[in-house]
């Protein structure tokens, strides 16, 4: 048994279009150990949405899985079958959908929603027992009962948000995967829907991925932090570690983006614009936004490493002083 | 003297019986101009308040009046100097421009249709002087196609838009909702800047306080179409005195490893459908609710000469009658 429950090694995945090969995520290499949040983040456009895909393996043509693994529990996911993949996802690896009221079928009761997967994952229950376990779902991500025998339309986007959380995690599946969750909810359901999703997650013991762009969120939820920047991760860390010493100037510039209270009126953007998957630029692909852009960074890709315990980042900057 | 935007008791009620907004009332000056937050969840009736001060909806109670004059009496001529004084941004930077065109047809079109310039020459200078105001090259964005941008772009010519008829109010619906955190400062910027330079008065509505605590002067807090607290915004982020802004301003997820979120309980999932009844529309979820807040609307209770809010735990202080809620915003 390993002590990792979700191991990724040199992920690439690539589109394939008429306009050029995509390349959406470039050696993505993380660990994810049971029980662990992780948080990943990144702007639009930057491939974070493309990885938990590919987790579940869920590329669609035109793109695929150029190269990479992904261990879970030591099992090659990019190996198997696409019956046996169909079988892991939902019951070994998860997602909770970005738009909620999109993701549920508007002509099906919730409680036959949570019960389709466990049926088409060959859970050998009787009725009675998959009822039980529909309702043992909803109950954990605090809905009433009765929720159970309601369409879609019926509940409020948090409750929707919700009842998908309860589809999840019905299986108990060891990585639970949550694209921008609360994108679309306010303040106060935000706060409903993540303490649902972060009291599971102690109660199952899985490990979450939560992806989103905002850093307040993370700090909040999240023990640990992925940044991605263009296909790539550009750094990883404790949270603490994120928030009081980032190794990247990107991850820097992000935490400074944000409002706080205190400074008021002050804003830090991130001038210029992230540049495009199929044409980026040589050497560090941040090198047209950084601040601290030196010649070597417009030549040389910077390698991800592990510069502090547990602390990985992309950055020459880094690398100077490692030199030194 | 009138005032620029006036609502009177506005009430809207949907044909499906939901009340989006009761009773609201309160009043907008520019001769010293300001960005006004209103603040609240989904369904507090914030984005309905924003389509009736344009026009675009009528009150089912209640007046709407621009510069004196009803929205729905208006002449030719005033109407179509309200259209043009009164602009808007929305939040989706994807669904205002139809993807056909290149982004410059959003400017053309108000410039024909308003008649603001007298030759071609002088239409793209003033396009061009527009897209500098919010920070963005002209050669890098006009002739391009809407999907050539980034939300962040996008947003910003729709301000740039706006700013092109030099309107004396902007509506601006969820402005940053839709874009990346690192985008979303370009764009607050830039109304700032609408403010401070071209002393246009900015209606922002949001759900999000912490960029209103950054930009705004003022914040109108609505709960299920009431006005919970109002005031000067950094009285009420910092020192919120409703416990519906207490919740709200718990809920927020601090950038700060040291502020632990959310310590203030979120009361019964099942407020959410439950209905509203007569008295105080948060009693339901509200932790200090008492006997009185489920019999009788609570009035707006005036706290320091800045801030005021409706809710009986300061029944001790000086009432302030709704339709003066706008000499807060002085």
């Amino acid at each position: 048994m390993s002590d990792y429950v979700l191991r990724i090694k040199d992920l690439d995945v690539q589109y394939y279009t008429d306009a050029g090969i995509v390349y959406a995520n470039n050696k993505i290499n993380f660990d994810l150990k049971p029980g662990e949040r992780l948080g990943l983040v990144g702007e639009s456009g930057s491939g974070k949405s493309t990885m938990a895909l590919a987790l579940l393996r869920m590329i669609k043509a035109p793109g695929r899985i150029a190269n990479g693994q992904i261990l879970l529990d030591n099992v090659d996911l990019t190996k198997l079958s696409e019956e046996e993949m169909r079988q892991v996802r939902g019951k070994e690896i998860s997602m909770v959908p970005q738009g909620a009221m999109n993701s549920l079928n508007p002509v099906m009761r919730i409680k036959d929603q949570i019960i389709d997967g466990m049926i088409d994952h060959n859970l050998n229950l009787s009725r009675s027992m998959l009822e039980e376990r529909a309702q043992e779902a909803l109950e954990v991500v605090e809905l009433d009962r009765k929720v159970g025998r309601m369409y879609p339309h019926e509940l409020s986007g948090g409750m929707k948000q919700r009842a998908c959380i309860a589809i999840s995690v019905a299986m108990h599946p060891k990585v639970i995967i949550a694209d921008e969750p609360t994108s679309a909810l306010d303040v106060v359901t935000q706060r409903q829907v993540m303490q649902t999703i972060g009291r599971l997650q102690e109660q199952l013991g899985s490990a979450v991925i939560l992806i989103g762009h905002d850093m307040g969120l993370m700090a909040q939820f999240a023990h640990r932090m992925a940044v991605m920047y263009a296909g790539s991760l550009v750094e990883l860390g404790s949270i603490r570690d994120i928030y009081t010493d980032a190794f990247h100037p990107y991850t820097q510039m992000l935490i400074d983006s944000l409002p706080t209270i205190g400074k008021r009126g002050v804003f830090k953007g991130i001038p210029g614009i992230t540049p495009l998957l199929r044409d980026l630029p040589p050497g560090c692909v941040f090198n047209t936004r950084c601040p601290k852009v030196m010649d070597v960074c417009r030549t040389k890709a910077p390698v991800y490493r592990e510069y502090k315990q547990g602390h990985w980042a992309a950055c020459h900057l880094k690398e100077d002083g490692v030199a030194q | 003297m009138s005032h620029l935007l006036e609502l009177k008791n506005a009430t809207k009620v949907y044909r499906t019986g939901t009340v989006a907004l009761d009773n609201v009332s309160f009043f907008i000056d520019d001769d010293a101009p300001s960005i006004i937050a209103v603040a609240g969840e989904s369904g507090s009736g914030k984005t309905t308040l924003g389509m009736m001060a344009l026009g675009f909806l009528e009150p089912s109670k209640g007046d709407i009046l621009y510069k004196g004059k009803r929205l729905g009496a208006m002449t030719g001529q005033e109407q179509t100097n309200f259209r043009k004084e009164v602009q808007a941004v929305f939040q989706d930077p994807f669904a205002v421009y139809n993807p056909f065109y290149r982004v410059d047809h959003i400017f053309e079109v108000g410039i024909k249709n308003f008649k603001l310039a007298k030759s071609n020459a002088e239409a793209r200078q003033k396009i061009e002087d527009a897209l500098v105001s919010v920070g963005l090259r002209p050669e890098e964005t006009l002739g391009r196609f809407p999907h050539q941008l980034s939300g962040g772009q996008r947003q910003r010519l729709v301000v740039a838009r706006a700013l092109l008829f030099r309107p004396r109010l902007l509506m601006a619906d969820e402005p940053v909702s839709m874009v990346d955190a690192s985008l979303r400062a370009t764009i607050l910027e830039s109304l700032r800047k609408m403010k401070e330079e071209y002393h246009i008065t900015v209606l922002y509505i949001t759900h999000d306080l912490t960029t209103a605590y950054h930009v705004c002067d003022h914040i109108i807090v609505l709960y299920k179409g009431s006005v919970m607290e109002a005031g000067d915004v950094e009285s009420v982020i910092a020192n919120p005195q409703h416990p519906y802004t207490q919740l709200l301003i718990d809920s927020i997820p601090w950038p700060d490893l040291n502020r632990q979120w959310g310590q203030q309980e979120i009361g019964t999932t099942d407020a959410e459908t439950a209905k509203v009844g007569k008295g105080c529309k948060f009693a339901s979820r509200c932790p200090h609710v008492m006997e009185k807040c489920r019999q009788t609307v609570p009035p707006l209770f005036q706290l320091g000469d800045k801030q005021v809010a409706s809710c009986f735990l300061y029944e001790d202080k000086s009432t302030l009658p709704g339709e003066n809620l706008g000499q807060l915003f002085k």
